[in-house]
């Protein structure tokens, strides 16, 4: 295996891909599992090579609120991962770090529109930004620390930047990174949760398309 | 029945009124707005880099503030605008991250908003209104009814440019 051709990706490729987004969000879901003391479940990681046209759309629509995490990777790896999350969802989750107002979405709330827009317009505390970038980095610590061993190549990850906003405007950041090598962007997407308490979120892996072969290299593809 | 034409990242169009473009979620990106108010007919861009010159690949002309100024005005003289009518709305170009160690990832959103200030310039388009840089994102709409830019944030009352 020598260059990786974005549009002339066998199956082989696709499945080493899944199969690192499997085990990377794997370890980030046990990670925020035990720091929050409750069940996360996630879903089988989607490879997407996409145009930049459908980029902002796959984390529920452009304008959706969300809180994204992002990690600028370094060394073998080049690239960004990002952890996001519907802000309503984030909101929840550090309530269950923090151990207050664990009822924020309880059951009669879930469909009410009005509660799920006074949650996303309440503004995080310090203390509650704090919260969430620590969660962010255990995960992202989590993810890669398994794609570094399974593949032998040193990552490192910078320190996490926070936005919380529209979610297209907050991919709109690694997009252009993509958009500086190439028209399409692949990335390796698992949707994680605990579904019924509505807390699921998303871990999206943006390597550059050299590392992308670095990856496929050292599995020796 | 008027249609409201949704606009993607590195991506454009053009409408006749009483049709509306529109962009969600622009970021880092400027959305450019051209319209000519004689004839109604408004085009928008959504770029995402300031300057086709400096990346190799290149194809898609939308990608970039100086390639998709140019490819924009020629859909809409195509579809019947005259070119010396136009003027343009300019919104986006946000910084979405305060990275501490990345300068030229951190200016991308102003670089992207100067590149489209020359480009017009340099075409005699002039700038009517603009609504850029900060560190929020923003959805946009164009009527070419009204020639209006109506710009909506997070948390933010909705703006008409």
């Amino acid at each position: 295996m020598s260059e990786l051709n974005l549009n002339g990706m066998d199956n082989m490729q696709y499945d080493v891909l899944r199969e690192i987004g499997n085990i990377g969000a794997g370890n980030a879901t046990t990670a925020l599992s035990q720091m929050i003391n409750s069940k996360i479940d996630m879903k089988v990681p989607k490879v997407e090579l996409l145009e930049f046209r459908e980029v902002s759309e796959i984390v529920g629509g452009a304008e959706n609120n969300v809180l994204g995490i992002l990690f600028t990777l370094g060394v073998d790896i080049d690239g960004m991962m990002m952890f996001m999350m519907e802000k309503s969802a984030s909101r929840h989750m550090v309530n269950l770090l923090l151990g207050e107002g664990q009822d924020t979405l309880d059951e009669d709330d879930k469909d009410n529109n009005n509660t799920k827009k006074e949650i996303d317009d309440k503004e995080f505390t310090e203390m509650e930004l704090s919260a969430l970038n620590e969660i962010g980095n255990i995960i992202a610590g989590a993810y890669l620390s398994s794609l570094s061993s399974l593949t032998n190549l040193t990552i490192t990850s910078s320190i996490p930047y926070m936005a919380i906003d529209m979610a297209g405007a907050i991919l709109s950041v690694p997009a252009i990174e993509f958009g500086k090598i190439g028209d399409k962007a692949l990335m390796i997407e698992t949707e994680f949760g605990n579904f019924e308490k509505a807390l699921n979120g998303y871990f999206l892996l943006i390597p550059t398309l050299d590392s992308y072969t670095a990856i496929l290299t050292s599995l020796g593809l | 029945m008027s249609k409201m034409i949704k606009v993607g990242m590195a991506d454009a169009n053009v409408c006749i009124t009483p049709d509306a473009l529109t962009t969600l979620g622009l970021g880092s990106c400027v959305g450019i707005v051209l319209y000519d108010p004689v004839k109604k007919i408004a085009g928008l861009a959504h770029i995402m880099l300031p300057d086709s010159t400096k990346i190799i690949n290149n194809a898609n002309k939308y990608k970039f503030a100086d390639t998709g100024i140019d490819k924009l005005i020629e859909d809409m003289t195509k579809i019947g605008a005259g070119r010396a009518n136009l003027v343009a709305k300019i919104a986006g170009g946000a910084q979405m991250f305060s990275f501490s160690n990345n300068l030229e990832m951190m200016r991308i959103g102003d670089r992207n908003v100067e590149a489209t200030k020359e480009k017009l310039n340099s075409l005699r388009i002039k700038i009517l209104a603009e609504d850029t840089g900060e560190n929020y994102g923003r959805t946009i709409e164009f009527y070419p009814e009204t020639g209006k830019l109506h710009i909506r944030s997070v948390g933010k009352e909705q703006k008409i440019l």
